[in-house]
């Protein structure tokens, strides 16, 4: 008698059946397989021509590029510096360097379980956008001092994302708090400032914050426009993210509370050491996707008048040697955006999954 | 020790002086906002109220769908610049719809290919930043050359800096508009009417076309041919409708972007349709089309609607990036208002009161249209 091999198949041995019985099992799959992949096939080849093969490179070839099939990267080995640090002082870009990559390296640690708790999170955040401020003002570092109104490019983009993300935050915790109460008039308060944001475009609020608002302020009071935006943009994010963790609220159960009360526990007790936990738990995958909508949102500065990533990218074709190029400008503006939101965006996925799995 | 009843009425005290304080706090706040608005416009020597609204306006801007002169008024002008802003929004809510249905759809297919190339659509237009996008695709169609090396698209359409030339029935743009509202009318009626899904959607579309053409044959200028093609003639285009490539840019690249987050949606939706009814259907000898359009789709849009009516929502906002490309949307208008007539806190209510009459009225929509798509219990 022989030995029948009874085993299961490997996972690899079935994705791969199925993806041939998927895709090539019938005349028409085949059809369509082959259609879709030299569709693709020419689309990749065309852009890698373009943009690789037959690209110049160096800012003394310029002169090759006219009249040329592809991407003339010259613009961008001439101008990155004033795309990416729009018109921070030419000898001061070191800091500025170092002011985003701090952003960054935020944002990366962030991502790591170790870090999450409230206060290690806070503690994080905070440390990181201290260490951009510090870099890029300079007069407390005794550095030559750089006002925010000469930031610009790829850092003010991170800039603007890192407060807003700081300050919204809490601000949307403390929202979506006031809208659980059970004083109607903080409820009310809280209801109404929420949905008001939420219907509101996101630039007629940084238009109001910017042009409108110093109309009700007092002199002293108005600040710099760009806090004033900041501050409107973070209201916008708190506005969206208190619906995220109203959702979170939801998921934790009333008996919990009850619970808590049970054992004479104080409200910030039950809320600190029982509630919150699961809340930012259970929030977490769609706060990941509030932060990289955050990010992306960030371009919309550029309509009331700030030196972010694509005003900068702009100027930088903006001279008449450069005009002809605007697409590889465009293109290497986009591709830095795509990154930050591609990897943050596959980020949350992951969370999804895991958090996905972490509940069977 | 207190005793349980004076606690609950301490609570009760505490809690109506957090609300007091609250309400005073907001009050103070507005009072001062108002005070020191009245003391500023007074220093900038300006008038408030709504008297501005009857002047005329004196400058001129990219679009609009009915006449316009510079002499109009400031609320005619207003007018016009909703009136294109729920033109865009409504052509967008309409194409992301169907192309996200499409994408969405390519994307929870078994075939591989097909989902990949749905995916990679998804990843790169859901990626990049909206207004990036329209700022990109307007720098590309505006470095189109003049209507003299306009792309020929098969002898109907051309395409050139100077904008899109489409082919189209030979009506007035006032007939349009007013078929445009018949068809929605009819797509409402039948929705009152509890039509099923698919046959109300061919009805609506056979009956839309059906007015539109008989509208042509009893107005078109008589003379004139039924259909309006448009013709190269010297420096310019002849016929047609033209198409304003602030118009174009704006409305294709809310569509690539509006489409891939509608396609997420969609697939979200398929995939969460129980295998077994799907199985069910391939038991009984269904098409692969019938279980798409009569099991998949109808269970799958329940948990679609209440994500793609935030998404409606998002799209009638996104058209205020319009002012990045110069399409003349309400927030355009508005801010051009502002800079000319300094009429700044009059003017930002109108806009917001507007957004927030349009973004209720889809709210409201869509909250209904979930209700009707619920199941019903039995």
């Amino acid at each position: 008698m022989s030995i029948v091999n009874v085993a299961p198949p490997s996972k690899f041995d079935v994705a791969r059946k199925t993806f041939i019985r998927n895709g090539f099992g019938s005349p028409l799959t085949t059809l369509i397989s082959v259609i879709v992949i030299a569709g693709l096939a020419y689309i990749g080849w065309v852009l890698l021509d373009w943009g690789i093969f037959r690209a110049v490179w160096s800012e003394e070839d310029v002169s090759q590029c006219g009249g040329h099939a592809g991407a003339c990267w010259s613009v961008i080995d001439a101008r990155h510096r004033l795309i990416l640090f729009g018109t921070y002082p030419f000898d001061e870009h070191w800091r500025s360097t170092l002011a985003a990559i701090a952003i960054v390296l935020t944002v990366v640690v962030s991502c790591q379980p170790v870090i999450w708790r409230a206060k290690r999170l806070a503690i994080l955040w905070i440390a990181g956008f201290a260490t951009y401020y510090l870099l890029m003002e300079g007069s407390l570092l005794g550095l030559p001092q750089v006002t925010t109104d000469g930031w610009g490019g790829l850092s003010l983009t991170l800039f603007l994302f890192a407060a807003v993300v700081l300050l919204g935050m809490p601000m949307g915790l403390g929202l979506a708090l006031m809208r659980r109460s059970e004083m109607p008039v903080v409820r009310w308060f809280a209801t109404i400032l929420i949905d008001t944001v939420r219907s509101l475009p996101l630039v007629t609020t940084l238009f109001t914050a910017a042009v409108v608002v110093p109309l009700f302020l007092p002199s002293w009071l108005e600040g710099d426009k760009i806090w004033r935006v900041i501050i409107a943009f973070a209201m916008f994010f708190a506005a969206y993210q208190a619906e995220v963790f109203r959702g979170g609220f939801q998921a934790v159960s009333k008996g919990q509370f009850e619970a808590g009360r049970a054992l004479g526990l104080s409200y910030w007790s039950i809320l600190g050491r029982i509630v919150l936990p699961q809340v930012f738990r259970h929030a977490l995958p769609s706060t990941v996707n509030m932060i990289v909508v955050t990010f992306k949102e960030t371009a919309i500065v550029t309509i009331i008048g700030f030196f972010d990533i694509l005003a900068s990218g702009k100027a930088a074709y903006g001279t008449a040697v450069w005009a002809p190029y605007y697409i590889e400008v465009l293109v290497f503006v986009a591709a830095i955006y795509w990154v930050f939101i591609f990897l943050l965006g596959q980020y949350g996925e992951y969370l999804k999954g895991r958090m996905a799995l972490a509940a069977h | 020790m207190p005793t349980a009843d004076e606690l609950r009425i301490r609570a009760k005290r505490r809690s109506r002086a957090i609300q007091s304080l609250i309400l005073i706090l907001t009050i103070i706040a507005i009072w001062g906002a108002v005070s020191n608005a009245q003391y500023n416009l007074t220093r900038m020597n300006m008038t408030s109220g709504f008297s501005f609204l009857e002047r005329d306006t004196g400058w001129d801007y990219s679009f609009s769908l009915v006449e316009r002169s510079i002499s109009d008024r400031y609320y005619y002008t207003l007018f016009i610049g909703l009136l294109n802003t729920l033109f865009v929004g409504f052509i967008c809510i309409v194409t992301t719809t169907f192309f996200g249905f499409i994408i969405g759809t390519l994307r929870d297919a078994r075939h591989p290919a097909l989902s990949f190339a749905a995916n990679v659509y998804v990843q790169i237009f859901r990626n990049i930043p909206l207004i990036l996008q329209a700022v990109f695709l307007y720098a590309i169609l505006i470095h189109l050359g003049g209507p003299r090396q306009a792309i020929n698209l098969g002898d109907v359409a051309f395409l050139s800096g100077r904008g899109l030339m489409l082919p189209g029935l030979n009506i007035s743009p006032a007939v349009s508009i007013g078929l445009l509202l018949a068809s929605i009318a009819i797509a409402i009626g039948l929705i009152i009417a509890k039509t099923s899904l698919w046959r109300g959607l061919a009805i609506w579309f056979v009956s839309s076309i059906g007015i539109c053409l008989l509208a042509t044959a009893v107005l078109h200028p008589s003379g004139e041919p039924f259909f309006s093609v448009p013709s190269l003639q010297g420096l310019r285009f002849r016929g047609g409708i033209s198409v304003p490539i602030e118009l174009l840019a704006l409305v294709v690249s809310i569509t690539l972007y509006g489409s891939a987050y509608i396609a997420e949606i969609v697939r979200g939706g398929l995939s969460q349709v129980p295998a077994g009814l799907v199985e069910a259907g391939q038991a009984l000898g269904l098409s692969r089309i019938s279980i798409w359009s009569r099991i998949k789709v109808p269970m799958a849009l329940r948990s679609i609607v209440p994500p793609l009516g935030n998404q409606w929502i998002f799209m009638m906002k996104a058209t205020t990036i319009g002012i990045a490309i110069g399409f003349s949307d309400l927030f355009y208008i508005t801010v051009n208002s502002i800079s000319q007539s300094g009429q700044t806190l009059e003017l930002i209510l109108i806009l917001m009161l507007t957004f927030l009459a349009v973004n209720y009225s889809i709210a409201i929509f869509t909250n209904w249209l979930n209700a009707r798509l619920q199941l019903k219990e039995h």
